[in-house]
């Protein structure tokens, strides 16, 4: 309650100073003095944000002990991994709709995907390890990268006819990302885990892949 | 209150910026009004008194009703953020439930497959949650598999949801039961206990699904029933030594464990048949199909063997009258021996070309 009335009390003082923004002469001196991210192209700024969901999604592919995945936490990348899978994994022929009355596929990958990745950071959080909301979602969801790599490679294995030499293939892939994924999401969350008990922390972690990665090796229909 | 006599003051700072010596707010409003859209000079000397009794009213009339609107805005905002707030914050309470060791967790999951015998004194039922949760979600991921692989559909909402629902909602709800027939036969069991003991019992319907998914041999569910009967049976077995140990008279024992024991058992068989019952149609039909697809080719079969035999037989009777000599006798022997041989021969390739076809589909 009591940052709610600062805040408020803050907008309320800053009234007057917003006027004082707009006076003309001292506009110039502002623009030359400080770097203002206001003045920049936007697509500076795009490049910007792109580029720092590019860093992150590196550091899941290389995981060793980094926090800059921990402190500057977003939701872009999540949520890219997220629709990417939802829309791959959905069945795309028409015959296929029709069967499975428009096919609640999409809903599904985007429910599995949000609601698993609640459920693993209050589990986190209620064991007693220190973490915020947010930056546990986003590290579970760059975690995902490894995944829809794997994902990708199996719809293109999935365009040739499938024998059970292929299946072989795709299955190993996606038990490898599988591997991968837990073990990146492991790296990135040890510190926020209570000591004594990682294995409580790690098993909804492990799980919740194993979902995701069951839900792509399924997926036989290119 | 603060909030509304901060905006106040602000608003008469800014006011008092713009028009210098007015100390009436109503009429400095108005005049503000008439300032911004023309000259300021002349807003000022145009600002008549008569004004301040019909206008002026008005205007305060609205400014007051556009406080108390924002006013009743802010407030429910702030009771919105505030039970926001409040939730996240109860997660604190939940703390103590989550209070446990790994190695706790692996002895509680084994101790829910042996029973004890009770006795006079009172078994002991944890209060957590932690594994009661974890065993459901892995239950949820089961039912996911089973459904997959059953081809399941749901006309409305989503696999996922179906499997959430179904087990939340055993889960809620049977405890819920059973903690009111325990209420009212006098056994002393808490509601949290009710729920860790039932969830931990969730451990066997797992082993059961996985095992009868994994290993889905034929269609007399033989395999399924033995693993109803034995680990559906001991986990029962299990929560009902815990209720007898804590419960006094028979009749309250026999209502209480009777109750848990018919939801434990039924929603075992209904998980498996539920979810289940599409492979077994499946393979149903597919049974049924081959049989007729065979069934075709057999009567083919026969046609073509009658007509061969009446072709031999014939040309064998030609011969006969023809050559009429006991060399006749050994060559039709022979003849019809390999005639015999061939058919043979073309119906079991007949035979293995629609097996091989039918793996196909």
């Amino acid at each position: 309650m009591a940052d709610v009335e600062f805040h408020d009390r803050e907008i309320m003082n800053d009234v007057p100073l917003e006027g004082d923004i707009t006076v003309p002469g001292l506009k110039t001196q502002y623009e030359d003095q400080e770097i203002s991210t206001l003045d920049e192209p936007v697509r500076e700024t795009i490049m910007r944000d792109v580029k720092a969901v590019g860093t992150k999604f590196w550091h899941v592919l290389y995981p060793k002990q980094s926090s800059s995945l921990l402190k500057e936490w977003d939701l872009w990348g999540p949520l890219i991994l997220c629709v990417f899978l939802a829309m791959m994994l959905q069945g795309s022929t028409e015959e296929l709709n029709k069967m499975r009355d428009g096919g609640p596929q999409f809903a599904e990958v985007f429910v599995i995907y949000w609601v698993g990745a609640v459920i693993v950071t209050l589990n986190i959080k209620l064991l007693g390890g220190n973490i915020s909301f947010f930056q546990s979602i986003c590290v579970l969801g760059y975690c995902v990268c490894p995944l829809a790599i794997s994902l990708i490679i199996c719809r293109i294995i999935l365009i040739a006819s499938q024998t059970t030499a292929l299946f072989v293939v795709r299955f190993i892939i996606v038990v490898i990302a599988f591997g991968w994924s837990t073990f990146a999401s492991t790296a990135f969350l040890t510190d926020c885990h209570p000591p004594n008990r990682k294995a409580l922390a790690i098993y909804p972690i492990f799980l919740f892949y194993f979902v995701i990665s069951w839900l792509i090796i399924s997926h036989t229909h290119s | 209150m603060a909030d509304t006599s901060n905006s106040w003051s602000s608003q008469q700072g800014m006011n008092q910026s713009a028009v210098i010596n007015l100390s009436d707010v109503g009429e400095m409003e108005i005049v503000n009004d008439e300032g911004d859209q023309s000259d300021y000079e002349t807003g000022f000397a145009d600002s008549p008194k008569q004004d301040k009794n019909g206008k002026g009213v008005q205007e305060e009339a609205r400014q007051r009703i556009g406080q108390h609107v924002t006013e009743m805005f802010w407030n429910a905002g702030k009771q919105q953020a505030k039970k926001a707030w409040s939730l996240y914050g109860n997660i604190d309470i939940l703390r103590p439930y989550f209070n446990v060791e790994p190695h706790e967790v692996r002895a509680r999951l084994l101790m829910s497959l042996i029973p004890q015998k009770p006795t006079n004194e009172r078994q002991r039922v944890y209060r957590e949650l932690y594994g009661p949760l974890m065993v459901i979600f892995t239950l949820i991921a089961l039912l996911l598999f089973q459904m997959k692989t059953a081809e399941h559909k749901v006309e409305e909402g989503t696999l996922m949801g179906t499997a959430f629902g179904v087990c939340f909602t055993y889960w809620f709800g049977a405890a819920a039961l059973v903690w009111f027939l325990a209420y009212v036969c006098n056994t002393r069991i808490a509601m949290l206990q009710i729920l860790s003991m039932m969830g931990y019992s969730l451990v066997g319907h797992c082993l059961v699904l996985f095992l009868g998914t994994l290993i889905h041999t034929s269609h007399d569910h033989l395999f399924f029933y033995l693993l109803w009967a034995v680990i559906g049976g001991i986990s029962a077995l299990k929560m009902v030594c815990i209720v007898v140990s804590r419960t006094h008279g028979q009749s309250q024992r026999l209502i209480v464990c009777g109750a848990i024991v018919t939801l434990h058992l039924l929603f075992l068989l209904y998980l498996h048949f539920a979810y289940h019952q599409i492979v077994e149609d499946l393979s149903d039909t597919f049974n049924s199909d081959l049989q007729l697809k065979i069934e075709p080719a057999n009567l083919q079969n026969k046609d073509v063997n009658e007509a061969v035999k009446k072709v031999t037989f014939s040309a064998l009777h030609g011969a006969k009258q023809l050559v009429n000599s006991p060399a006749a006798e050994g060559l039709h022997k022979v003849v019809s021996k390999s005639v015999a041989g061939d058919i043979k021969h073309v119906v079991a390739d007949q035979k293995a070309m629609l097996m091989g076809n039918q793996t196909k589909f």
